[in-house]
């Protein structure tokens, strides 16, 4: 049995004029231990997904199964990472973790619990940053800090929104591998979807990659494989062949969605959407493409 | 250079309204002029602490007095204005209830509500608190609930999927994230009460500087006038200013 199983799940939002369909008739499943990405382009719905997999929102039809019961709420054993951290400005790192550790394992003691966001710090590579704010950090440690805070919770699946989108090219360059590090470590690898806007993510990270086709509303288009050993890194990905046969694949199916149905009217309405966005919709530029 | 500019302007400006009260005092008689103020008040200033009767008694002892009056009626109109701004800020139900009444007891004169505490508790002291109070606590009460709503939904994302406990989410969200808000209430606050304190304590004739003020009036004692308006002022800012270190304090933390 999928340990997430998303059936026929659509979802709008109530808009001048009556109701935008966001997502519509989506579906998915996710193994045990699987890491899947999902790849659109901004404003594609991706977000509003992922919050009905996490339980923020609900949907209007269909149905989300995690570990064989229905989803009603957030999860105990569900951890969230923001694209934006969201982290408490007035706690150091320590603390912040630490707030989500006393959340998760109430029976701990305080030093335990304080023990256990050190040991998570250190693993992302902040043990001494422990007693900064964040107001103190760089983008790239304040990801990290966000990062610990999930895997301190010990969770059985993970939810990243865009977990590197607001980060520099190189800054996320290195925390790609990181994230890729910690997510294959460890028994048990942790259950965990992600969205991104960038495909070589996806494919350094990802099991499976999962196309989002614009819509509105969107749907999600067939899974593709990520057949490649582990661990990977961006410099062997970047030469590697059956890295960019899956990264044409998956170029090619988010282009076919978008040239499918003129693409200018549609690029036209999202960049009065937007905004500055629309830069996103032309990722997938054929000349790119090896 | 800069420094010394900033300095003797504000100087300049004090120069300049002692010269129109000068101008003032030789049109109007009755008026003390700067030089006679001070011959006549020189005794409160030189001997702040002292004490020769009810209401005769140094200005530092007075503006006392005040301060102490003001303290506990701002202590207790926060207390009742911060929980209650919480409240309304976090239920929108609760806000949508009481906000045409917040808007129509918020403009009320403390004049006006002396004589309600009188009635209600008979004494002037007590009267003098709730009427500070119910004054001075409405910019915390509005400043709180405003603050709570400012909250950004980030952080109301994080004690989601933290899935924080509500006493949780209370004293390490809620609270922090309102508490520049809270403080500049207070400010506000305070700024109220030091108004309200002058009226109640005219009215009740309670020493203090408001009372003094009202009595020498009465005992045509007019350069005591000019003293006790200046003492007010004079306090006034400074509480204003330590609120302000107080405040800038927080934002850094």
């Amino acid at each position: 049995m999928p340990f997430i199983e998303v059936t026929g799940v659509a979802k709008s939002f109530p808009a001048k004029g009556g109701s935008r369909h966001v997502l519509e008739n989506v579906s998915l499943t996710v193994e045990r231990g699987e890491f899947v990405a999902i790849v659109g382009a901004m404003g594609s719905g991706k977000s509003t997904f992922l919050s009905l997999l996490a339980g923020l929102t609900t949907p209007d039809a269909g149905s989300i199964r995690i570990d064989g019961e229905p989803l009603t709420s957030i999860r105990h054993d569900a951890a969230f990472v923001f694209q934006n951290y969201s982290l408490l400005p007035w706690m150091t790192a320590l603390d912040n973790v630490r707030l989500a550790v006393g959340a998760a394992f109430p029976d701990l003691s305080r030093e335990q619990q304080r023990d256990r966001a050190q040991k998570t710090l250190e693993r992302v590579g902040l043990g001494n940053a422990v007693g900064r704010r964040p107001r103190q950090l760089s983008g790239g440690m304040r990801q990290r800090v966000a990062i610990a805070r999930a895997l301190a919770t010990d969770p059985q699946v993970m939810f990243l929104d865009e977990p590197l989108g607001a980060l520099d090219a190189l800054t996320r360059e290195s925390l790609q591998g990181e994230l890729a590090r910690l997510c294959g470590e460890g028994d048990g690898r942790v259950t965990t979807v992600m969205i991104t806007n960038s495909v070589d993510e996806a494919i350094l990270l990802a099991d499976r990659i999962v196309p989002i086709l614009p819509g509105p509303p969107a749907t999600l288009g067939t899974p593709i494989d990520v057949p490649l050993p582990r661990p990977r890194s961006a410099a062997v990905l970047a030469h590697d062949d059956e890295a960019a046969r899956v990264r044409t694949h998956v170029i090619s199916t988010l282009t076919t969605a978008l040239t499918g149905r003129s693409r200018t009217r549609r690029a036209a309405a999202s960049m009065q959407k937007h905004g500055a966005d629309v830069s996103e919709l032309s990722i997938p530029v054929a000349g790119e493409v090896p | 250079m800069k420094r010394l500019v900033n300095l003797l302007l504000p100087v300049c400006g004090i120069g300049l309204a002692v010269l129109v009260w000068w101008a003032a005092s030789r049109a109007v008689p009755d008026l003390p002029s700067p030089a006679r103020t001070w011959e006549e008040s020189k005794i409160y200033i030189l001997e702040p602490m002292a004490k020769r009767g009810e209401m005769d008694q140094g200005i530092a002892r007075l503006a006392y007095f005040s301060l102490l009056r003001v303290a506990r009626g701002f202590l207790l109109g926060i207390a009742i204005a911060t929980p209650l701004g919480f409240l309304l800020g976090v239920s929108p139900l609760l806000s949508r209830m009481f906000d045409p009444l917040m808007q129509i007891m918020r403009p009320i004169s403390p004049l006006a509500w002396l004589p309600l505490g009188l009635v209600l508790f008979q004494k002037s002291e007590p009267a003098a608190l709730f009427a500070i109070a119910v004054c001075s606590m409405w910019p915390t009460l509005i400043n709180t609930m405003v603050g709570v709503r400012a909250i950004p939904q980030d952080y109301w994302n994080v004690a989601k999927v933290l899935r924080l406990s509500k006493f949780t989410t209370f004293t390490r969200i809620i609270v922090p994230a309102t508490l520049p808000y809270m403080f500049t209430g207070y400010r506000l606050s305070l700024g109220i009460a030091w108004l309200v304190i002058v009226a109640s304590e005219m009215l009740t004739g309670t020493p203090g500087v408001g009372g003094f003020l009202w009595q020498e009036y009465n005992s045509l004692v007019y350069a005591h006038i000019l003293l006790a308006i200046m003492t007010i002022g004079i306090v006034g800012f400074a509480l204003d200013r330590l609120m302000g270190i107080a405040e800038a304090k927080l934002r850094a933390a």
